[in-house]
Formats: C-alpha cells, sequence, structure tokens
C-alpha cells in the first residue's frame, strides 16, 4: 500500500527556523562592521551634502576635518600654555572617574555585604538605601556645589552620590542569593561570621562587583559630565560645553568619539579581569 | 547514656505543625537512615538536628551537650546540592574543611603546606586526587556529592548528616558512593543521619531506619496535624536482624 502522507522532503538551510540560523565566522565579523560602516557612510554622505550647499557649514563637517582637528588636538599645544589639553582633559576627568567609582565600589562592596549577611544591618539600613536610591543625584548637584565647592571633590561626590545606591542594592541582592547551604555549610566547619564574610560571600560577590561597576559606568559618565560642564576649567565635558559656543562640531565629534573609546576600553578591561580572576564564575559575564 | 538525644520535639511553622512529639534515642556510631513521604518532616527532623533551626518544643542534645543554637563543628552536613564552595579548588574546599575555623579563614606557611598534603590523602581517598585543582563546576555530580563527604569529614564532625545525598545521582554511580560511604563508615565509625526517598538505599546502608509519617489524619484539613516517627526498624542484615545465630552450635552442617 502506498504511505499516505508523502515523506517530507529534505529541510534546506533556509527552511530552518530563524531561531536557529546562526552565522558563520565570516558572516559574524561581517555583521557586526555593518552598522559601524552604515552609521560613517550615512554621516559622510549628509556632510558632502551639506558642504555642497554652503562650504562654512560647521554642523557636519567632513570626516577628513575631523580626522585633521583630532591629530590638531592630540599633538598641538595650547598657544597660550604650552599644554596639549586634551590629555590634560583626559587625565583629570579619568581621575574623577576613577577615583568616584572606585569609592563607590568600595563602600558599595562593604554596605552591600553587611546588608546581604546580617539580618540586623538590613534591617537597619534596606529601606534607607531603597529611599536614597530614588532622589535624582543631578537634583543634588547644586547642594554639592554649595557644600562642597566648585572643586575636585563636589564632581567625585556627585560620582559616588549617583552610583552608590544601586552598587549597594545589587550587591545586597547578590548576597542574598548565595544558596542558604553554602552559608550553612561554612558554619558547620567551623566558620564565625567574619570568615563567612571574607572566605565565602565575598569572593562570590566579586564578579557582581565587577558587573555593577560595568553598569555604573555609563550613569558615572553622565554625572561627570553635567559636573564638568556646570564648573570646571579642565576635562573631557567642560572642554566640550566649552566649544559648544564656537560650533565647534570637530572638536566636540573627537572628544565624543573617544570618551565612546575610552568608556568601551575600561568595560573591556573590567570584564577581561572578572574572566582572568574568577574563572569559576564562567557563566553569566 | 545515649549520644544523640532527640526528647519531645515539636516544630510549628506558622502555628502549621510539621513535627511532634519526636523521642528518638541513639548511640554512637550508629547510621541512621530517615524515610518518609514528601513534606512529612524529614528535611525538618534534620535541620533541627543541625541546629540550623530550633524546635519550637523539646530538645536535640548530642554527646551531653546543651541544646546548640546555630550550626557548628560537632555537625556535618551533606547537602543534594550545593554543598561545595564554587570559587575554591577542589583542594582548597577540602582544606576549608580545618581552615575556615582559624580568625582569617585561612592557613599560612607550613600549616598551609600541612593541611594541603592532608588534603591530597582525603582526595586519594574519595578518588578525586586527578581533579585537585580543577573548580567543582567541572566535576560530575558523583564527584561533587564525594567532595562534599570529603570536605565534611575534614572537619572531623561527631555527627554526619547527610540530606538527600544521592538524590541526583545515576543509579550506577549511586551504587559506588553506597560503597564509597560504607567504606568511610568502617574506617573512622562515625555517627550518622541520612535522609533518603530510597526504601532500598535506606534498608542498605542504614543500622536504623525510620520512618516520618502523619498519625493523625484530618481530610479536612490535610496540614492539621504533624508528622512524627511512626516505625523504628532495626535494618542491620539487611532488614532482618536476628536471623543469625550468635552461638557456634557445633552441629555439622550439609552443603
Amino acid at each position: 500500500m502506498e504511505p499516505a502522507v508523502a515523506p517530507p522532503r529534505a529541510r534546506r538551510r533556509t527552511d530552518m527556523r530563524l531561531i536557529n540560523l546562526t552565522p558563520g565566522r565570516a558572516l559574524a565579523v561581517f555583521l557586526t562592521l555593518v552598522p559601524f560602516v552604515a552609521v560613517f557612510v550615512a554621516y559622510a554622505i549628509g556632510s558632502e551634502i551639506r558642504l555642497a550647499e554652503n562650504a562654512a557649514d560647521k554642523l557636519l563637517p567632513a570626516p577628513s576635518t575631523v580626522g585633521d582637528t583630532m591629530v590638531r588636538l592630540t599633538t598641538e599645544g595650547d598657544r597660550r600654555t604650552g599644554r596639549i589639553l586634551f590629555w590634560y582633559d583626559t587625565w583629570a576627568s579619568i581621575k574623577r572617574l576613577g577615583l568616584g567609582i572606585g569609592i563607590s565600589a568600595t563602600l558599595g562592596l562593604i554596605f552591600g555585604l553587611a546588608i546581604g549577611l546580617l539580618p540586623l544591618v538590613r534591617s537597619l539600613l534596606a529601606q534607607f538605601v531603597a529611599v536614597l536610591s530614588m532622589i535624582p543625584p543631578l537634583a543634588l548637584l547644586p547642594i554639592l556645589f554649595i557644600v562642597f565647592g566648585l572643586g575636585e571633590l563636589s564632581k567625585v561626590v556627585l560620582i559616588v552620590v549617583g552610583t552608590l545606591p544601586f552598587i549597594i542594592r545589587d550587591m545586597s541582592q547578590r548576597t542574598l542569593e548565595i544558596p542558604q547551604e553554602l552559608l550553612v555549610k561554612a558554619q558547620t566547619l567551623g566558620a564565625s561570621s567574619w570568615v563567612i564574610a571574607i572566605r565565602v560571600a565575598l569572593p562570590q560577590v566579586m564578579p557582581r562587583l565587577i558587573q555593577a561597576v560595568r553598569l555604573s559606568l555609563g550613569p558615572a559618565w553622565l554625572f561627570l559630565i553635567a559636573a564638568e560642564a556646570i564648573a570646571s576649567d579642565l576635562g573631557l565635558g567642560y572642554r566640550i560645553f566649552l566649544v559648544r559656543r564656537y560650533l565647534a562640531m570637530d572638536v566636540i565629534l573627537t572628544y565624543v568619539i573617544w570618551i565612546t573609546l575610552l568608556a568601551f576600553v575600561m568595560d573591556w578591561l573590567l570584564r577581561r579581569t572578572s574572566k582572568r580572576f574568577f574563572p569559576w564564575a564562567e557563566e553569566g559575564l | 547514656m545515649s549520644f544523640v538525644t532527640v526528647e519531645d520535639v515539636f516544630k510549628t511553622y506558622a502555628r502549621r505543625p510539621i513535627l511532634e512529639r519526636v523521642n528518638v534515642e541513639v548511640d554512637e556510631g550508629e547510621f541512621i537512615a530517615i524515610v518518609g513521604a514528601s513534606g512529612c518532616g524529614k528535611s525538618t527532623f534534620l535541620r533541627l538536628l543541625l541546629a540550623q533551626e530550633r524546635p519550637s518544643r523539646g530538645t536535640v542534645s548530642i554527646a551531653g551537650a546543651p541544646p546548640a543554637r546555630e550550626p557548628g563543628l560537632d555537625r556535618g552536613i551533606v547537602f543534594q546540592r550545593y554543598s561545595v564552595f564554587p570559587h575554591m579548588t577542589v583542594r582548597e574546599n577540602v582544606v576549608a574543611g580545618e581552615c575556615l575555623r582559624t580568625r582569617w579563614g585561612r592557613f599560612f606557611g607550613d600549616q598551609r603546606k600541612a593541611a594541603r598534603a592532608r588534603a591530597d590523602e582525603t582526595l586519594a581517598r574519595c578518588g578525586l586526587d586527578h581533579m585537585a585543582d580543577a573548580y567543582p563546576a567541572t566535576l560530575s555530580g558523583g564527584m561533587q556529592q564525594r567532595l562534599a563527604i570529603g570536605q565534611a569529614l575534614a572537619a572531623k564532625p561527631r555527627v554526619l548528616l547527610l540530606d538527600e545525598p544521592f538524590g541526583a545521582l545515576d543509579p550506577g554511580t549511586r551504587l559506588s558512593m553506597h560503597d564509597f560511604l560504607q567504606d568511610l563508615r568502617a574506617e573512622t565509625g562515625m555517627t550518622v543521619f541520612m535522609v533518603t526517598h530510597d526504601l532500598e538505599e535506606a534498608f542498605k546502608l542504614g543500622d536504623r531506619v525510620l520512618v516520618f509519617d502523619k498519625p493523625r489524619w484530618d481530610p479536612h484539613d490535610p496540614t492539621a496535624y504533624g508528622a512524627t516517627i511512626t516505625y523504628d526498624f532495626d535494618a542491620r542484615d539487611g532488614g532482618i536482624p536476628f536471623q543469625n545465630l550468635k552461638e557456634d552450635t557445633h552441629v555439622l552442617q550439609a552443603h
């Protein structure tokens, strides 16, 4: 007897479900590059059109102009002082950002562990931190300027205020997520609360801390640039808002690209650090 | 005087009774298997033995000491999962059995070297010496449980508690774990409590099998009453204890 149903015809690659189609290495690289190239081409075309209409147009300088500006900014000194301001700006900003994030990470780790491990501290601080984290940090900026002055301190404090509540909440949550079994196990091996904190909880939340710092870098840059834009005499954010007055788009673009690059490299370094020092936490990074 | 004494223990969660009137006495070196249906308070009973929780009424005492208020060195535990520290290598996990009780939770210098050597001996006995530098995540389920038992034993507890330790293992691995556990026990002669779902396992490994069940049952309100020990079997010689003649009868036996 003939089979009632014809055997299914061999499925071609394109018949597969979209969720099962994975690109090969070459295609993956190509796809990764597509949006970058597309944005660059779109900008180049837009700039071309505007410059064709008006050669003195300042809104979309030609890519070559931006390139020249980059070289000038990174190699030529300031006419008055001879300092290459680009690197001074970079150093000033990185210092503020590093200090702010570093303080946030350290405090966040300590408070997060305490809240996560100690029910007494949890009762004392968990709700307080939850409320604190709702305060919009930028609304505090005037207060910070008034209290800490217009110097470095208020900028660093703004970054700390802006990122610390998130890191504390994230760290305490991660600490609470440590399986109860492990904490009980450590107790049966004679560990004190202190030893449980430094030998069991701390190493387990360290990869999470790095993750939290990675997520905080975005807001940290935001607060840094906001603070620098308002009151500063050096820094990447200050420079951008300064040259805005002259519509110097080539300088602004150079700085924006540079900030993006810095942020990306920091993120990449943190990811590498995590993989290097916490190989056991491979999944989820 | 018995080694572990459980006296008139009740345990209630949010006014819902889980255990009621549990009494049991255990001698040093006995292997107690605990069986019962799900939700019959086996694991709760183990947590009370562990002192992870305290009974609502009654006392649990080990070796005549006053009832413990939190888990400590005298009780070792192996859970079904999450029994070893994922951030320590296999060897560090065993060393942790000895060093977590120190002030900084670490050994330094010669002490460290000696502890590592002892740990390597333990690992060899657990058949894990080739994995000493690996992280637990790379170990199979059976290996992880062997490591967990080795780690618990490194702390030299008075009582070893096992909460469905082989529940997640395949049958073959489970059998080899039985041999491993029986060997260890013959060597150390320690008191063991093991919760299991597997009756065969309970009678194979246990000297006594405690059955937890609800003696009273209200069909309109199944949670109205708690469970207690309803049977206490002597499980030596495969559950049929007094079948062996204790004296030489001097009678010729036909073969």
